[in-house]
């Protein structure tokens, strides 16, 4: 697994129908190594949203690159949308399996269904469903496509917080399983540092790097909330200008 | 089950009863009884008229119920997605809308002749506007987070236009479908009035000449029955299909 190099020099919102235009990020560049873990921490409305957009490559209207040196071509990308995005009319199997090419192996699928608790909705339709179950469903998607890059913005948000923490619990482990590089727009420093290899912290938009922090907690006690709130408390009290942001 | 059908059943025998009633107090040949409407229709479906004539409508029917439906839902889908198109072609809609159905058919015979393709061409101009307008209510309020998610995962074209943008406008074309139905076979009458040589407007011509209040109404009930009969063996189900995954 190879770097992911993201350099956005300037992404502008340009005026329109009235509206003014505005920068929405500027001089930011990243570099995710293969296979880490990264979450994103910023105020809301910072441009998270946007620079997960850019290198999902929904938005071709900014400066500057994203580079993969990935053998055999392109980044495969699975995004994980702050709201899961199914497709209401069709089951919950048929949306995993849209998003897969063509005469692709179930067995996979089958797996990844058992792991989410959700082999037994595999034929119901999404309305149906909870959101706690949605979002699960949405999450198996992302990874049914064997992603070398999984995008997530927020997707945790407006669940209950035992609901929270299973999905969290299940994302980690179906990472672990087969590890590849995830990104995760949160706002939530607990849930970041719950999961994240390192954080980078945005600033108010124009989106750009503050800063940077290894969390150097072993994954095995990261269950342990009191590890946590201590890393949080030493994090906030040694970078004043973090809190600021949250 | 059968309560469901008491209550049609019911109200279609009073409506029998009171049109018996009626003719046989007016006692006039311009409202023939039940009976003879029927002993008509008996008779013309037997000499093979009524079928001919009716064949002849719903094959004009079908091929420009088609050719309507497939042009105004390319277009109308365009024009949803674009909308510096449509803002262009707002007032052409606004215009083809509102003109006369008799000003087209007259015209159509005018510029092609009294051919089939006159006919046809005047049919699906007077169906057109409408399915156009029906479609690009649904393309404009087609969902562009769904459409984002498709774009991320690759769907490509076909898987878009299949999975993420025909089931949503699914219903709408299915209103325009049934709006499309009751409105050409209504037109279609006078086009072949005005222009045909055979077909149930054609035929109806020949009664009102011969002031053959039956034949009118023997043929009125053959034809509302095939069009009921489409709507609810075809249309219906459709419909019903097209909403299962709803709550």
């Amino acid at each position: 697994m190879s770097p992911i190099l993201i350099d956005i020099r300037n992404k502008t919102y340009p005026a329109k129908h009235g509206s003014v235009g505005h920068v929405a990020i500027q001089n930011l560049r990243i570099e995710l190594m293969g296979g880490e873990f990264v979450c994103l921490v910023g105020p809301s409305g910072c441009g998270k949203t946007t620079l997960l957009n850019l290198i999902a490559g929904l938005d071709p209207h900014f400066e500057g690159s994203i580079k993969a040196d990935e053998v055999g071509g392109m980044l495969r990308i699975g995004y994980m949308f702050q709201n899961p995005r199914l497709l209401p009319w069709r089951t919950v199997r048929e949306n995993i399996d849209l998003a897969l090419p063509d005469g692709h192996n179930g067995s996979a699928v089958d797996h990844l269904l058992d792991v989410m608790g959700l082999a037994q909705s595999q034929g119901e339709y999404p309305e149906r469903l909870s959101l706690g179950m949605s979002r699960r469903v949405a999450l198996v998607r992302a990874f049914a496509i064997q992603p070398t890059l999984l995008l997530m913005d927020e997707p945790f948000v407006s669940l209950d917080a035992p609901t929270a923490r299973r999905v969290r619990q299940l994302l980690i482990r179906v990472w672990q399983e087969r590890p590849h590089t995830v990104l995760f727009v949160t706002h939530d420093l607990r849930e970041a540092i719950t999961l994240a290899d390192r954080l980078l912290f945005l600033s108010a938009p124009p989106a750009t790097l503050l800063h940077e922090v290894v969390v150097d907690i072993p994954r095995c006690a990261r269950e342990d909330e009191s590890e946590v709130e201590a890393f949080r408390q030493r994090l906030v009290t040694g970078h004043p200008e973090i809190s600021v942001l949250l | 089950m059968r309560s469901a059908l008491q209550q049609p059943i019911f109200s279609s025998l009073f409506f029998l009863v009171l049109w018996q009633v009626l003719a046989v107090l007016l006692d006039s040949p311009a409202l023939p009884t039940p009976e003879e409407v029927f002993s008509v229709l008996y008779g013309e479906i037997k000499s093979g008229q009524l079928p001919y004539h009716l064949g002849v409508t719903l094959a004009r029917l079908s091929v420009s119920f088609v050719l309507a439906m497939s042009l105004g839902s390319l277009i109308g889908i365009i024009l949803g997605r674009h909308e510096k198109l449509d803002r262009f072609f707002d007032n052409w809609l606004v215009i083809f809308l509102n003109v006369p159905a008799l000003v087209t058919i007259v015209l159509c015979y005018v510029w092609f002749g009294l051919t089939e393709v006159a006919a046809i061409a005047a049919v699906v101009a007077n169906k057109l506007p409408n399915v156009v307008v029906t479609v690009r209510e649904g393309a404009r309020a087609l969902d562009r987070d769904l459409l984002e998610m498709a774009q991320a995962y690759q769907f490509g074209r076909w898987k878009t236009l299949r999975h993420v943008i025909w089931p949503p406008l699914f219903p709408y074309l299915i209103g325009a479908a049934r709006t499309g139905i009751a409105l050409i076979w209504k037109i279609i009458l006078v086009v072949e009035l005005l222009g045909r040589g055979n077909g149930m407007g054609y035929q109806l011509h020949l009664f009102f000449q011969m002031f053959n209040v039956a034949g009118i109404l023997a043929y009125t009930i053959a034809f509302v029955t095939v069009i009921q009969c489409i709507e609810l063996l075809i249309l219906k189900p459709l419909d019903r299909h097209a909403m299962r995954w709803r709550r």
